[in-house]
């Protein structure tokens, strides 16, 4: 077990290195939107990364794009890690790119229902 | 569940009224296909009856004498009414003839009135809700054999809910009397069998004072926690013969509920020591309040210490308006716990355990304590009184350091004066401080999950808090009563909404079978109908093809029902359970090829989408959607309140976020 552990923080360094060579400037927030519901990022995390009973909140305010990448890659908690194979890295860069364009969330004290 | 003709017909009680004119000639020949009736020019698609076939079913040969004296199954009914049965929940079948004839003529169809199911299982999911929202224990009827085999699930579900369900089989057990074909492929040997594993008792009476027995000690075991279904076999033959070589000296025994059994008593108060001692203690509740009682007796207890409580709500065991309820910082609390008391929790090791489903440790997944070392567990529980070994609902094993098998609520008493004698003055002070801080984060708690719900306001998919925000200035004035939630809702109702009273949430399904939702909330609405309460349901989409012909049944009894379709249009759980398995192995989900889905292959209802309005009105229901602007869902549940509140169920279809 602490074998296991050792090696995958191992994998979390080296993740990090290797995406952030990414080219997040040529990335597409509208692809990302696309690519969000294909790979099933919607499925516990909302459409718009609002988050729900299943997956947190990841939008609006991503986590620093190397932050989120490397947990993408490597988590071994309750949500699967997606490789390279499964999720190019051209990909992670235009679904955190949608990520990033999320606009900012309403205080809800000017949402007249949420003070009933 | 009506005995079944393998021979396809098409319109054929006009058919052989026609052909009976030709009858008496036809006779002749058993071959001879029955002249069609004059005017027939359509080619039927099933073959035409013979001859011999309309001998038989057309012609009276001898005068039929009715049966001499009371019938059997009038006897039956009086031992059922003697149970302040409400209804009986039932899709008709051939081997309970008798009884449904008895219970519809000589029983007036009253005290148990029938209701007319178009599935076992629904029928059961009905009984199981009614339960839940009346604390009263239905009647299920059904054929025992192909007709129990379609109840089973809705049985398991009941049993894994300590729901008290009395389910009725008929059967027909004498090989020499019982006809042949079909209602001899829909007899056997032991029909209970095939409950046996989730039912708390059963029995295949015969005589009519063995019925009587069997029926009341049945109805007494199921009563008595933990609740639980019982089973009854009703042989054809007992319920269609004459009383008259049963009727000497036969009796109806008086039913008296048993009192529930309560914890040992030295056990409670040396559990009571160690929680006036506790620094950080957490009480974690899950089917604990039977009934408004047992709320108002935790309460009692959270107050006398302190203590938060942490609600895992397979019933409403706690006010969410009390500043003791802290169900959204469970973790936390377990976290930082000394002591957690864990009333009828259904899953302990899980509460003070981490699993989690990553395939690591050969194959085993993370397992981690969540609690310190040193923390003290204590349980009470009533289901440690009753369990079966092949069903695994009793769960994963958890050491405790005092558990005491017994029924919670009815233990609460004892336990509060036993805190209450166990408190010392210096202790007070301690008490005062916690619940301060309690009241602070129980406040913080309320802003964070208004902030949550704003996040994706706008969405389209409608997301659940929108949707839940949107219904509650509808309900919140009215006694009402949320009977049914897919788990993809998950706490929003609790986080949003005032939930005060007992019946404010009836909790799940229990085994966690699909196709308990719909028909739950008949039966729950049905119960809170002359109760006063307005119902609401969130129904899941796909629970709902599981059992759409609940809507029937609601709509043919009148039943006022609000079901808020979560129309997410998928399996979502099980999207992530082979979205897990395909990263495991380092593959790439399969959305399919001819027609792309918004899941992997299996998962999702889409393409075509199903159009759940014209399904709940072709059943009679009032109906709307689908709604996908969450702008226009305010005016939508209006209306569908105002349906509702004048007596008629209505749908309200919403697309809406996964979960």
């Amino acid at each position: 077990m602490s074998m296991i552990r050792s090696c995958c923080g191992l994998v979390v360094i080296a993740g990090s290195l290797l995406l952030g060579q990414a080219d997040a400037s040529a990335a597409s927030a509208e692809k990302g939107k696309t690519l969000f519901i294909r790979y099933g990022c919607f499925q516990c995390h909302g459409t718009v990364g609002q988050g729900g009973n299943a997956g947190p909140k990841i939008a609006p305010d991503p986590l620093p794009y190397e932050a989120l990448a490397s947990f993408v890659r490597t988590t071994n908690r309750q949500m699967p890690p997606y490789r390279e194979a499964v999720l190019p890295n051209e990909d992670l860069a235009d679904i955190y790119a949608y990520l990033q364009s999320v606009p900012k969330t309403p205080d809800y004290k000017t949402i007249p229902l949420l003070n009933e | 569940m009506a005995r079944k003709n393998s021979r396809p017909e098409v319109s054929r009680r006009k058919f052989l009224a026609g052909a009976a004119v030709t009858g008496a000639a036809a006779t002749t020949s058993a071959a001879i296909a029955a002249t069609p009736p004059t005017g027939a020019a359509r080619i039927p698609s099933a073959l035409r009856p013979t001859a011999h076939q309309i001998a038989l079913e057309a012609n009276v040969t001898a005068e039929v004498k009715p049966v001499a004296g009371r019938a059997s199954s009038d006897f039956m009914v009086d031992v059922i009414k003697s149970l302040d049965i409400d209804y009986c929940y039932s899709n008709p079948a051939s081997s309970f003839r008798g009884l449904h004839e008895s219970l519809i003529n000589y029983g007036k169809n009253s005290k148990p009135e029938f209701i007319t199911c178009m599935h076992e299982e629904s029928a059961v999911a009905m009984a199981h809700g009614y339960f839940k929202a009346s604390g009263k224990p239905q009647m299920m009827l059904c054929h025992g054999t192909v007709g129990l085999m379609h109840a089973t699930m809705a049985v398991y579900n009941a049993w894994a809910d300590r729901v008290p369900v009395i389910l009725m089989g008929g059967n027909d057990l004498d090989a020499a009397k019982r006809a042949p074909g079909v209602p001899t492929y829909h007899s056997a040997q032991d029909i209970n069998a095939l409950v046996r594993d989730f039912t708390k008792w059963d029995d295949n009476p015969v005589s009519l004072q063995h019925f009587a027995q069997s029926m009341v000690r049945a109805y007494k075991m199921a009563m008595t926690p933990p609740y639980e279904p019982v089973m009854i076999a009703l042989d054809g033959g007992l319920q269609e013969e004459p009383m008259d070589g049963h009727s000497g000296g036969l009796y109806i025994p008086r039913y008296v509920k048993a009192a529930p059994p309560q914890a040992e008593v030295g056990a409670l108060r040396e559990a009571a020591k160690l929680l006036v001692n506790a620094e950080n203690p957490v009480i974690v509740v899950d089917r604990m309040a039977r009934s408004q009682n047992g709320i108002n007796l935790l309460v009692e207890l959270a107050e006398l210490i302190q203590a938060p409580v942490v609600d895992q709500s397979n019933r409403m065991n706690f006010p969410n308006t009390h500043h003791l309820c802290q169900s959204e910082r469970a973790q936390a609390l377990i976290r930082e716990a000394d002591l957690i008391l864990g009333l009828e929790v259904s899953d302990f090791w899980n509460t003070v355990n981490l699993f989690i489903d990553n395939g690591e440790d050969h194959g085993f997944g993370i397992r981690q304590s969540r609690v310190k070392p040193g923390t003290k567990l204590i349980t009470i529980s009533s289901v440690e009184l009753n369990q079966k070994s092949n069903y695994q609902d009793f769960q994963r094993f958890q050491s405790v350091d005092i558990g005491m098998a017994g029924d919670a609520e009815a233990s609460l008493p004892s336990l509060i004066e036993a805190v209450k004698s166990a408190i010392a003055s210096d202790r007070k002070a301690a008490y005062e401080k916690r619940g301060f801080a309690m009241k602070q984060a129980w406040r913080q708690g309320i802003e964070r999950g208004r902030q949550a719900a704003a996040i994706g306001w706008d969405a389209s998919p409608i997301s659940v808090p929108r949707i839940c925000a949107e219904i509650w200035p509808h309900i919140k004035d009215l006694d009402y009563s949320l009977v049914a939630s897919r788990q993809g809702i998950g706490s929003w109702p609790n986080r949003l909404w005032k939930m005060d009273r007992h019946h404010r949430w009836l909790g799940g399904s229990g085994g966690g079978g699909l196709g308990y939702g719909l028909p739950a909330s008949v039966g729950a609405a049905h119960a809170n109908k002359p109760l006063g309460r307005f119902s609401l349901a969130f129904q899941g989409d796909g629970d709902t093809m599981y059992a759409p012909g609940a809507m029937w049944t609601a709509a043919r009894h009148q039943i006022p029902l609000l079901s808020i379709l979560h129309n997410n249009k998928g399996y979502h759980q099980e999207v992530m359970h082979v979205q897990r398995m395909s990263n495991r192995r380092n593959r790439v989900a399969n959305l399919g090829t001819v027609i792309r889905d918004n899941g992997p292959v299996g998962t999702r209802i889409e393409n075509p989408d199903v159009d759940y309005s014209k399904i709940a009105s072709g059943m009679g229901w009032w109906a709307s959607g689908p709604v996908e602007d969450p702008n226009q869902l305010g005016g939508v549940l209006k209306k569908a309140v105002e349906v509702v509140k004048s007596g008629q169920p209505a749908l309200v279809d919403v697309i809406s976020q996964a979960r």
